[in-house]
């Protein structure tokens, strides 16, 4: 995976002397009161993550937490007041003026929370407009703004005014303004805060879509938990100005380092966001084919368990045996293959707890979890699943 | 012992007056050189205007009215200007407007730079404000003492005197409008790479146009104020002409022309607030 965006311990200080303070709060004194009696803020502190190429890193925080702070140094509306920025491998933090458009204009768009349209222009010319501020000729910008228009579903609307459209089509508005640029890395402030809940759904299926086919670095700020985890391939949570941690949804979930974090987290629907894998035990409690009944008794009273599973020697599954059928075959020698049952329910391990919530209804063994080649990874008890305790 | 001590007399005066010497000695052909250029442009202004048949100009007024306002307006306008012909002031009335229209493009090729300038640097901000807030408090006859030092009599000193008396509201509105742009279209802008010189032409001054066409508004309202007062020290106009009543104390004479000066007034006004509101609702 190549590192696309790299950010080194940036921090951001607001005030007429932010270098000045800054030394002041490197060097221990009291953040608070520093800040406090020189009228300074502090935006970002100290904060560093790496963002791949084609990821979708979400930066997720309060209100004030410093995400909008943290984005702007990306294309430095704010220059940060300290650390460094790579894109691409190149430090952008000292840019000069002329290397900043240059930068701006190629390779990175932003998408603002509260549009930032022009209202003198109409949509085609708004899309237009990173085109023709590099200079591209008029019939070439247009072609492209209507292409990309068309990819956002508002085709046909180029020549309506800005004050005419709704605020979920103003917004896909500013996302083709963004895309006509073709860049390589989107910026999305809150991009859908503004809006909606139906439509902001709407909006976060359709960036996911146009994130399948694009493959764009996508860095998105948002303050609600569950737009994070759905769009999110990594989150990094934000409190006043610091990143308490970084890490995919999941981590987050199963791991939170603070209870900050774990407060965030509470609202979460957790069967949207935590598949299989992350709810299965890798049981010993397995029995191979050619164990025989009697091995299988004996995995059930030592896990306390009323049915087992059976594999190959390969680990492939071949059925579940229940505890009456065993002590059957033990009495009647028969092999553990007659007594093989086929009516549970199997998975794989990308499968969404939302989506076996029926299964687990529906059943009374656990839902067996295999891969592409039917090898056994593990079992969901169907507690797990159904307590939402997951 | 009540009287104000007379050897504490400051001449300053005394030095103004050598100032100016020296400065129309050093600097005579330079003041000399913006006489001339206004003088010949606006001699050219005066002639096409009054060479526009009367009828014409009753024209445009009433079409002007009628298509950015109503009908009526139309119909209002283009009989308050057929009633100035009709005292008998229709080439003074050509002569008031040159003065105005001299002082406002003046106004304006200056204004509007600096109130741009003004936005980007705080500084520039905290030193024009005041001096601002001074022209506005300042009574507009001593805007005719510079201009008669400068420039003698005549139309120069009294574009001059206009000019400066007139300057202030499109500086502030200039000034004001830009600054109203909401940050996030600035941003959005600077965020595609906009250069400083693109920022403002694409972004900034067409949102801030309605504003500043209001600044223009009010500049043109006070350059037509100030052209009355500046017949004091020879502008040919309407103004003139009250100022002659006034010595006279010729009633009629004064009546006719002062009238006529609140018609003028009255077209100028409303027509460049149409087209002021023009731009706010597009
Ligand atoms: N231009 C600025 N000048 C001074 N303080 C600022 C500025 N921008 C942001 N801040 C401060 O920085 C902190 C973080 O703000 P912001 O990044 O906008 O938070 P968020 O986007 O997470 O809501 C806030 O305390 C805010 O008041
Ligand atoms: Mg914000």
């Amino acid at each position: 995976m190549t590192v696309k965006v790299k950010v080194e311990h940036v921090t951001k200080i607001f005030g007429p002397y932010p270098k000045a303070i800054l030394e002041k709060v490197k060097s221990g004194g009291s953040k608070n009161e520093i800040l406090a009696h020189t009228g300074h803020t502090i935006g970002v502190y100290d904060a560093s993550f790496e963002v791949h190429a084609g990821e979708t890193f979400v930066i997720m925080g309060l209100s004030g937490s410093g995400k909008s702070t943290l984005i702007r140094c990306l294309n430095l509306l704010n220059r940060p007041t300290d650390g460094n920025i790579y894109i691409d491998d190149e430090n952008i933090v000292n840019y000069t003026k002329k290397e900043l458009l240059a930068l701006r204009k190629k390779k990175l768009a932003m998408v603002f929370q509260h549009f930032g349209l022009l209202p003198h222009r109409n949509v085609l010319r708004n899309v237009e407009y990173g085109l023709e501020v590099r200079g591209i000729s008029k019939e070439e910008r247009t072609k492209t703004a209507k292409t990309v228009l068309a990819g956002v579903g508002l085709e046909g609307w180029e020549d309506k005014k800005i004050s005419e459209l709704s605020g979920g089509m103003q917004q896909r508005v500013g996302l083709a303004r963004a895309l006509a640029n073709d860049p390589d890395i989107l910026l999305m402030d809150e991009p859908f805060s503004a809006l909606d809940p139906l439509i902001r759904r709407e909006m976060q299926y359709e960036l996911l879509d146009i994130q399948a086919k694009l493959k764009k670095t996508i860095i998105f700020i948002t303050h609600d938990v569950n737009e994070a985890f759905k769009i999110g391939d990594r989150v990094a949570v934000m409190k006043d100005g610091k990143i308490e941690q970084i890490g995919t949804p999941k981590e987050l979930i199963t791991n939170p380092q603070t209870q900050y974090i774990e407060e965030f987290i509470k609202d979460i629907d957790r069967s949207k966001v935590m598949q299989a894998r992350n709810v299965m035990f890798k049981t010993s409690a397995l029995v191979y084919l050619k164990d025989g009944p009697r091995v299988a008794l004996k995995a059930m009273e030592s896990n306390g368990i009323s049915s087992v599973f059976v594999v190959s020697s390969e680990r492939k599954l071949k059925g579940i045996v229940t505890i009456e059928d065993t002590i059957r075959a033990i009495k009647e020698d028969q092999p553990l293959e007659d007594i093989l049952k086929n009516d549970f329910y199997t998975t794989g391990p990308d499968t969404y707890i939302q989506e076996l919530i029926p299964m687990a209804t529906d059943t009374k063994y656990p839902i067996a979890v295999t891969d592409e080649n039917d090898k056994l990874l593990g079992i969901i008890v169907r507690v797990s699943v159904l307590s939402g305790l997951v | 012992m009540y009287d104000f001590p007379e050897i504490w007399r400051l001449e300053l005066g005394v030095y103004i007056d050598i100032f100016i010497d020296w400065l129309k000695t050093n600097y005579g052909t330079f003041f000399d050189v913006i006489n001339d250029v206004i003088l010949w442009s606006m001699v050219y202004v005066e002639k096409f205007l009054q060479w526009l048949p009367w009828w014409f100009v009753v024209a445009i007024v009433f079409i002007l009215g009628w298509r950015l306002k109503n009908l009526f307006s139309g119909l209002v306008f283009a009989l308050l200007i057929f009633i100035v012909g009709t005292f008998g002031l229709w080439d003074l009335m050509m002569s008031t407007l040159t003065i105005v229209l001299a002082s406002v493009i003046i106004s304006l090729l200056i204004g509007i730079p600096i109130g741009i300038f003004m936005t980007n640097s705080s500084h520039l901000d905290a030193i024009i404000k005041p001096i601002l807030d001074g022209m506005q408090t300042m009574p507009s006859f001593v805007y005719l003492i510079p201009a008669v030092i400068l420039f003698a009599l005549g139309k120069v000193p009294a574009v001059f005197a206009t000019t400066i008396y007139a300057l202030p509201p499109v500086i502030r509105l200039t000034n004001l409008g830009i600054r109203q742009v909401p940050k996030e279209m600035v941003e959005a802008a600077e965020s595609f790479g906009s250069s400083r010189w693109q920022l403002l032409t694409k972004v900034q001054l067409p949102q801030a146009l309605p504003t500043i066409m209001a600044g223009i508004n009010q500049t043109t309202m006070m350059a037509l104020a100030m052209v009355v007062i500046s017949s004091m020290i020879g502008a040919k106009g309407l103004g003139m002409e009250v100022l002659i009543a006034i010595n006279r104390l010729d009633i009629a004479r004064g009546f006719e022309s002062g009238l006529s000066i609140v018609f003028l007034a009255i077209i100028i006004d409303r027509i460049s607030q149409y087209i002021a509101n023009r731009f706010e609702t597009s």
